[in-house]
């Protein structure tokens, strides 16, 4: 019997993926085990290991197109078996990939060259060809005067079908200028890229704007002495293998997350006509992977030891960035840290990642002069500037938050003992 | 409207045209004293007579041959063929000389005759008396290949065959004697050969079938409907001569379409419907054309094998899900 792979349920609220890549590729061999394809979902892009053995007798998706959870996406047989994709073809797919076409004004000349299409820059998976159309499609398109390569396709491998044209007629007022041929253009200057937005691009883009939008954010920034916390933290490393080693940052997560036990509101949502406090202090740290972001969790980070956090994180990080991220890696954060102290910024500001009411944002490290009893001395200072949710907190509560973290990390034996 | 079987409708039609027209004669295996083996000639013998209604050898192509014989020489014989599968016995008294007698001799000799039989899979049978071969017969001009799939026109098109000079195979489908439905009782309730009907009206897919496989799509139909997918129903009635135009009229609305038959894929009615849209409507298609039809196997023997290869409403509704 044939085997049908389905498109893998990843995570507790994952609906669809998108097939990036067909690792195996039609008529392909197959062991057990074997990488058989990369999905991108909300969240991550991950490796799909196929359950049996056998030939890859096709795939019924196509790369790039988004596939409900369940359905499938290919059939697996044995080397020697018949198997008639058209049965399995007619219940699989999702809607293809709304194909995101150049909002080219409409009296773009057909003779002009033609719109390039997104896929020019080839995102993984996206198809090269120009998208097809169905013939009533095309003659619907003719008869209205409008260029079908315009029209995002939803049909099956993101054919352009009628219902597609009609959407666009309805929504596109008439081209005034009848399709009179203009001259070509003579010189062209380098041309626009036009790249699809990534899953992972799309959930930034909607849950920033969600956030700047909806959410009435306020900063405070500190800074803090490193100076004994950077000293503990070499001693310590000193006894710990590398998985194990803490790094500044790790030790800003531990101090956040004391500091958050005392501070209920700042480890909380707003849910309309209420506040709720999370029971637990998970803190999310944000991860820069391929084209974006994600935010992995250190669960009950408060009740960690350092070089618990640390290893966790290491793990989470280094699985974010290979594109293998786990479901739990990336749920449940109730507070989320975002560091570009790598990168040398002094400080920064950072959006909250709702639904959580407060972030904190870490700058660099740096040896700076500070004054010390009257004196000019050589000192270890970092920022840090925390984003919060004003329906949830206030200024005065984030600055007192911001003490506590202050102090946990300029008396760094409470990182221990916390 | 009276509600009757199939096999009812078909044994009424006969009697009616038997009392109408005395040059009506019955033959076949057991049409006779024992009254059909689907019991649809029971009481005939004893009403018409032996005269009229004769029970001949197992021996297909004597009863086709001589039923070509008696249709040249002025009867109308209604030859009853147990099933489709033994009509290859006969294939040579039926599509080359029944089908050729007219226009070989230019007209001087007509065959009005009616060969009946049955088709269909669905009652473990095994591989040869289970087949759906009514394309290979509809591949013959001078045939007129009709399959009805309601009592009412069983009744009007086995009337309209009868009535017709031309040769007839009239196709009944063996698991659908049963079938129950309202049918007119006028005794010159004659529907036209020929003609496709629409037998429910949708505007976002065109079906289009014939005979048990109309039961099939019209259940495929109602799932469909839950979700919203408002399919039109088309049943061809009659094979050849193929009426498209309901067909073309249709899918012109609905720029989609699938075809259901319960035969083989290969070179089957799907095969030439969705040719001829192709051809005929090209500029309004908006998917490709799915079949649904039989695998590509003999029928095999085993129940639940036997299901398996013979089309259902699920394959209908995802053949339908695919040209969405």
């Amino acid at each position: 019997m044939p085997e049908i792979v389905p498109m893998p349920k990843l995570g507790f609220d994952m609906a669809e993926g998108k097939l990036v890549r067909k690792v195996k590729k039609e008529g392909e061999a197959v062991q057990k085990g074997d990488i058989l394809a990369e999905i991108e979902t909300d969240k991550a892009t991950v490796e799909v290991e196929s359950s049996v053995s056998g030939v890859v007798k096709g795939w019924l998706v196509e790369e790039g197109q988004p596939v409900p959870v369940g359905a499938s996406m290919a059939v697996i047989g044995a080397p020697d078996e018949v198997v008639d994709l058209h049965v399995y073809r007619a219940g699989s797919g999702g809607a293809a990939p709304a194909v995101t076409s150049a909002p080219a004004s409409a009296s773009t000349a057909p003779s002009a060259p033609p719109v390039t299409q997104p896929s020019v820059t080839r995102e993984a998976g996206t198809p090269s060809a120009a998208a097809p159309a169905s013939p009533i499609a095309r003659r619907i398109a003719d008869e209205a005067g409008i260029d079908i390569h315009l029209v995002a396709g939803t049909g099956p491998g993101g054919r352009v079908t009628k219902k597609d044209v009609e959407a666009y007629l309805g929504a596109t007022p008439a081209p005034a200028l009848p399709r009179s041929p203009a001259p070509a253009p003579v010189v062209t200057a380098p041309e626009d890229q036009i790249v699809p937005l990534t899953r992972l691009r799309q959930i930034i883009a909607r849950r920033m704007t969600e956030s700047k939008q909806t959410v009435p954010q306020f900063y405070v920034t500190t800074e803090i002495d490193m100076a004994a916390a950077m000293d503990l933290r070499k001693q310590i490393n000193a006894l710990l293998p590398d998985e194990r080693k803490a790094s500044v940052n790790d030790l800003v997560v531990k101090a956040a997350a004391l500091a958050l036990r005392q501070f209920p509101n700042v480890n909380a949502s707003f849910a309309g006509d209420k506040v709720i406090r999370k029971g637990r202090v998970n803190v999310g740290i944000a991860v820069a992977v391929e084209g974006g972001l994600l935010t992995v969790v250190v669960k009950d980070t408060d009740q960690k030891p350092v070089a618990q956090i640390a290893a966790e994180a290491k793990a989470m990080i280094a699985r974010a960035r290979a594109g293998k991220v786990q479901g739990a890696d990336i749920e449940g954060s109730t507070f989320s840290v975002s560091n570009l102290g790598m990168y040398d910024a002094e400080n920064f500001i950072a959006i909250i990642n709702p639904p959580e009411a407060a972030l904190l944002a870490i700058g660099a490290v740096r040896e700076i002069p500070v004054v010390k009893d009257g004196a000019l001395a050589p000192g270890l200072r970092l920022k840090v500037t925390c984003s919060a949710d004003h329906r949830v907190t206030d200024g005065a509560e984030v600055a007192q938050f911001l003490q506590a973290v202050k102090k946990n990390l300029e008396e760094p034996l409470r990182l221990l003992v916390g | 409207m009276p509600v009757m079987t199939i096999r009812e409708a078909v044994s009424q039609a006969l009697w009616e045209e038997m009392e109408r027209d005395p040059n009506v004669i019955i033959m076949g295996e057991e049409v006779g004293v024992w009254g059909g083996t689907y019991a649809v000639t029971k009481g005939f013998y004893d009403h018409f007579g032996a005269e009229r209604v004769r029970d001949t050898p197992i021996a297909e192509g004597v009863i086709v041959g001589a039923a070509v014989g008696a249709a040249m020489n002025g009867l109308r014989p209604v030859a009853e063929i147990m099933t489709i599968n033994f009509a290859f016995l006969a294939l040579d008294q039926i599509v080359n000389h029944a089908a050729k007698i007219r226009s070989m001799f230019g007209g001087q000799f007509k065959c009005p005759l009616v060969v009946r039989t049955t088709s269909g899979g669905g009652k473990q049978l095994g591989a040869t008396h289970s087949q759906t071969p009514d394309v290979i017969f509809a591949h013959f001009p001078g045939l007129k290949v009709v399959a009805p799939a309601t009592p009412a026109d069983a009744k009007g098109l086995l009337k309209a065959s009868i009535r017709t000079d031309d040769p007839v195979l009239f196709i009944e489908h063996s698991t659908m004697y049963q079938e129950r439905g309202e049918v007119p009782e006028d005794k010159d309730f004659v529907l036209p050969i020929g003609k496709s009907e629409v037998k429910r009206q949708g505007k976002d897919v065109t079906l289009v079938t014939y005979s048990k496989m109309l039961q099939i799509t019209l259940k495929a139909v109602q799932q469909l409907a839950a979700e919203g997918i408002e399919a039109e129903v088309i049943d061809l009635r009659t094979l050849r001569p193929l009426d498209m135009e309901p067909v073309y009229e249709s899918f012109k609305k609905t720029n989609r379409a699938v075809i259901v038959e319960e035969g083989w894929r290969s070179y089957g009615v799907g095969a030439e419907v969705a040719a001829r849209l192709y051809e005929e409507c090209f500029d309004y298609l908006d998917a490709p054309i799915q079949r649904v039809a039989q695998k590509e196997v003999p029928l095999p023997y085993s129940a639940e094998l036997e299901k398996s290869a013979i089309p259902n409403p699920n394959e209908v509704v995802k053949a339908v899900k695919a040209v969405m």
